[in-house]
């Protein structure tokens, strides 16, 4: 095969440019053989590479005292005390989960979790973040149903509770959904695990399942725009195996608590190609892999399909000579394949050998150091004016709408299919502001959140970006935890056009912004740029996972009201911002004026004194306000609980304003009225805008009387059925 | 009361068992990985939930089959108290010491959340700390919970109270609602549900317990 004539066509079908493949040439001294072009395609990818996006990145802040490892390995580190710590990533299967829903989310969380477990920690928790088109498309229905399902049959079987996430609807999915999925694992602070390799001479090992032809080419197809006929492509989608995994979990944490292991690497993108060369180029050593001893799932495999498989569940290991034996015992009772494929060398060179012939010999460095990296131009986006946003005679129809709608439904139709409490440490589960997971065996607790308003980032991409960063930082105080870092799947159109590069760059000047200001650095992440099909990009979605500690895991806040007669408590101050809003997209079906402003002192001001207010056992019920704004929040915390709310609001706002306005750094406290009367007293001597705005009880959700007047099982109903009766073909038949 | 748990390739609730029974018993039960099924002696065997053999074949069946089994269902035939939640359940209909068959749910969909259900027979080791039709709040976490078995035998388990366990409402499409049964001895009950996952108001509520305790209070 390796005979194979090197055409600009054939570099074209690998993705490549006529001035990358001259790069390689280059690099190399001569011209690649048809292995070798492959294993370059991959590694240059953007997938692999970051080509489009390293330059912006690297300004991204990513240091904290608490940060053991920031971006650059397979997933991020944080200290959380007591010789423990958090691991974490989000990572995307965006381009998969369109072409075959199941096994592209499947595959999404399977690879996750691996990012995870290679480190050295046990994964406790997954996340995701979901996009889809609009609700009435044609596919909408076909691939919601089974990227849950697919998320479920991985999860579930793996037994790591997915334990909360977001879903939202908008036509600029249509043609590129977005499954972002994130996994949260723990490990002791002296038990990392990495993946440089060292040591001329020891055995590179595979382990886990066999390699076969499935996969080859995700990276790169990942790396383009979609056309009519991406459909094509469905071969490159991977099948995962979920009872591996959880095999291969056991196992390599079984290995991991001996000292056997120089370095680990999990096998995604790119498969053996990219773990190799990975792992040589951190240890700054060369690779000899024998061909010939990869397990193998199908006969007569080629170098160039061994090397670009993306196969799942298999990973590559560097041991200590002399451990073969004993981590093959491992292995073996956990019934994996266990192979050493290679050795470390002093070359440099990644050298593949396959019947006793050489057939690819490149130097690491080329594969990854000399990958191009581009400083695309861009255009900022235009800054939007704010706008007036006109008022409507139903209030009632329009809460209803929208606490019935699509974009603020109850999930549970979704959560309900994964298994969110296995591992028997989730104790707060979905359908809050966050996730909360014990650390196991102790008082401590994670806070998670998932959250990105791509109408913000479309809006104004440096506010939307800042906001994505303060919005997981809030749902993690109110449920009582402490912020510490996120990670982020940064997902955009094609960065080639430059008003797509201009969202990239104004995201990731807000996001970076509100990470320093916020003492909330960056520790983990991934790009997913080509998020187009026919030249059609997608709303700019950098998505954010964000990690908190709670010390305490008694001190922890719901939104659900816990008992009649509760006082109200607004914590910050309503502005006029419906620009960008939800009321503003859904009910009046328009997109305009300038989406609310982050400030960040604010959101920290304020969020300081709810987290308090939690860690010191003054409240259990807490709310943020977001979507919808505060008659959102009423809703949400009226139906979780099963009372009703009567509210009265003043003050000079226009009374659609005071309600569906989605001014930041806000929240919904509920508390018995003298502990009401503290807080409120507490926050005025703070400086912070705070109001006693209603009472908990009855069976109705009301505002000034009967300016808003809702039976609670009216709207419980409209929130609870909208999903099932979607998914059910009961409503937007068309579909 | 010394308890074993089996722990299989693809078992994912073992570890959640034996917090439970460390919890509530106070000893620490043995973990028996499945090939070592020549285990010492104990008072009751736990078969945890998960997904044995990635659910391949038939939930269950490969590890019905398996070598450890035949030394559980010996255990189990000597009257050893013997305990399937989820998948356990799934094994031991499967070996056939629990009649019926768990079939995929009657939507098609995994289903995993709080469920209410009744407590039918008090007077088993498991039930016995109940009372007689109490609601109790269990989740359950499964894709195949939807109980079968023809009409005489659910009239016969019915008729000899070996019915531990109903949903109150269908929750899965399970015949007359069955969310557990007993052997006709009563010393091995299977249950959908994961009263593992109740035992603490942390997790959303204690009703799980009273199922330890009565085993433990048998057994001591």
């Amino acid at each position: 095969m390796n005979d194979i004539q090197i055409t600009p066509e054939l570099v074209a079908e690998h993705g490549l440019t006529s001035e990358e493949y001259e790069r390689i040439v280059k690099a190399m001294g001569r011209e690649p053989n048809y292995t070798e072009l492959g294993i370059y395609s991959v590694m240059w990818s953007e997938h692999c590479s970051y080509k489009s996006s390293r330059f912006h990145l690297k300004k991204l802040p990513t240091e904290a005292p608490w940060v053991i490892q920031g971006p650059g390995e397979n997933a991020g580190v944080i200290d959380i005390g007591d010789g423990q710590a958090a691991i974490f990533k989000m990572e995307s299967h965006n381009h998969p989960s369109y072409i075959e829903p199941y096994q592209g989310a499947a595959t999404g969380v399977g690879g996750i979790l691996r990012d995870v477990f290679t480190m050295g920690a046990r994964p406790v928790a997954n996340m995701n973040a979901l996009r889809f088109g609009e609700p009435d498309h044609p596919k909408t229905r076909h691939l919601l149903a089974g990227v849950v399902e697919g998320i479920g049959g991985y999860g579930n079987c793996v037994g790591v509770p997915t334990v909360g996430g977001e879903t939202n609807f908008d036509p600029s999915y249509n043609g590129n959904i977005l499954v972002n999925a994130m996994t949260v694992g723990l490990a002791d602070t002296d038990k990392i695990f990495y993946c440089a390799a060292a040591g001329v001479g020891n055995p590179v090992v595979y382990v886990g399942s066999k390699t076969g032809r499935d996969g080859i080419h995700g990276a790169t197809m990942a790396s383009a725009e979609f056309t009519e006929d991406s459909e094509e492509k469905r071969p490159t989608v991977q099948v995962g195996d979920p009872f591996t995994e959880k095999l291969l979990i056991e196992a390599c944490l079984e290995l991991m608590a001996t000292d056997a292991i120089i370095a680990i690497q999990d096998m995604g993108a790119a498969g053996l190609t990219s773990s190799s060369v990975e792992m040589a180029s951190k240890g700054g050593v060369g690779f000899e892999l024998d061909l010939d001893k990869v397990p193998q799932r199908e006969e007569n495999m080629l170098p160039y399909e061994m090397m670009l498989s993306e196969s799942q569940e298999r990973m590559l290991m560097v041991l200590k000579p002399g451990r073969e034996e004993m981590a093959q015992k491992i292995f073996e009772k956990w019934e994996l394949d266990f192979a050493v494929i290679g050795h470390i060398t002093d070359t440099g060179n990644l050298t593949l050998k396959f019947g006793g012939e050489v057939v690819g010999d490149m130097p690491i460095n080329s594969l990854v150091e000399d990958a191009p990296e581009y400083e695309r131009p861009y255009v900022p986006t235009p800054k939007r004016e704010a706008v007036d946003v006109a008022p409507v005679n139903d209030l009632n129809k329009a809460v209803l709408d929208l606490v019935g709608g699509p974009n603020l439904c109850s999930r549970r139709w979704i959560w309900e299919q994964y298994d969110h409490m296995v591992m028997g440490d989730t104790i707060q589960r979905p359908g809050g502001d966050a996730a909360v997971v014990r650390v196991h065996g102790t008082d401590k607790a994670l806070a998670i959140s998932t959250d990105v308003t791509p109408r913000y980032c479309y809006a104004d991409p440096v506010e939307g970006g800042r906001q994505a960063v303060a919005e997981t930082w809030r749902n993690i105080t109110a449920v009582g935890g402490t912020p510490l870092a996120i990670t982020n799947c940064l997902n955009f159109g094609n960065p080639e056009r430059k008003d797509i590069m201009g969202q990239f760059v104004g995201c990731l000047e807000g996001m970076g912004e509100a990470c320093r200001a916020l003492d909330y650095p960056i520790v983990s992440g991934n790009v997913s740029l080509y998020n187009e099909t026919n030249g059609s990009g997608i709303l700019p979605t950098p998505a954010i996972g964000g990690v908190g500690v709670m010390k305490n895991s008694d001190r922890m806040a719901t939104i659900a009201f816990k008992d009649e007669g509760e006082a109200i408590v607004l914590i910050g101050e309503t502005k006029n911002e419906l620009g960008a809003s939800l009321y503003q997209r859904e009910i009046l079906g328009e997109d305009a004026g300038a989406p609310p402003h982050v400030d960040l002192a604010l959101e920290r001001r304020n969020g300081d004194f709810v987290r308090a207010l939690i860690e010191n056992g003054q409240v259990t019920t807490c709310h943020d306000l977001s979507d919808g704004g505060l008659i959102a929040a009423l809703a949400d915390m009226a139906i979780a609980g099963g009372i009703g709310v009567n509210v009265a609001v003043d003050g000079d706002l226009p009374l659609h304003a005071a309600l569906f306005s989605e001014t930041q750094a806000r929240y919904l406290i509920a508390a018995d009225t003298e502990v009401a009367e503290t807080i409120r007293k507490e926050a005025k001597d703070a400086g912070i805008p705070v109001e006693i705005i209603g009472a908990t009880g009855g069976d109705r959700l009301r505002v000034n009387n009967d300016a808003v007047d809702i039976p609670m099982s009216e709207l419980a109903k409209a929130h609870t059925d909208w999903m099932p009766k979607f998914m059910a073909k009961e409503i937007l038949t068309t579909g | 009361m010394k308890s074993a748990v089996i722990v299989f390739p693809g078992s994912n609730c073992d570890r959640d068992m034996a917090v439970a029974l460390e919890k509530i018993t106070g000893t620490k039960p043995l973990m028996v990985w499945h090939q070592d099924y020549d285990f010492e002696t104990v008072d009751f065997i736990a078969l945890p939930g998960g997904f044995s053999y990635g659910d391949y074949l038939r939930c269950g069946a490969m590890s019905a089959r398996s070598h450890v089994m035949k030394e559980v269902i010996k255990r189990a035939n000597d009257g050893v108290p013997t305990l399937g939640i989820c998948n356990g359940f799934q094994i031991l209909t499967e070996t056939g010491l629990l009649p019926g068959a768990l079939m995929r749910n009657a939507n098609l969909h995994f289903v995993c959340k709080d469920v209410a259900m009744t407590v039918e027979n008090t007077d088993t080791l498991f039930t016995k700390d109940y009372a007689g039709g109490e609601e109790i709040i269990i989740p359950v976490a499964h894709h195949d919970g939807n109980y079968f078995a023809d009409d005489d035998t659910l009239d016969r388990l019915e008729g000899e109270g070996q019915v531990a366990f109903k949903y109150t409402s269908d929750i899965n499409g399970a015949q007359r609602q069955i969310a557990g049964i007993t052997n006709a001895r009563g010393n091995i009950l299977g249950m959908m549900p994961h009263p593992e996952r109740m035992i603490e108001p942390a997790l959303g509520g204690s009703d799980g317990r009273k199922l330890f305790t009565s085993l433990m209070n048998t057994l001591n």
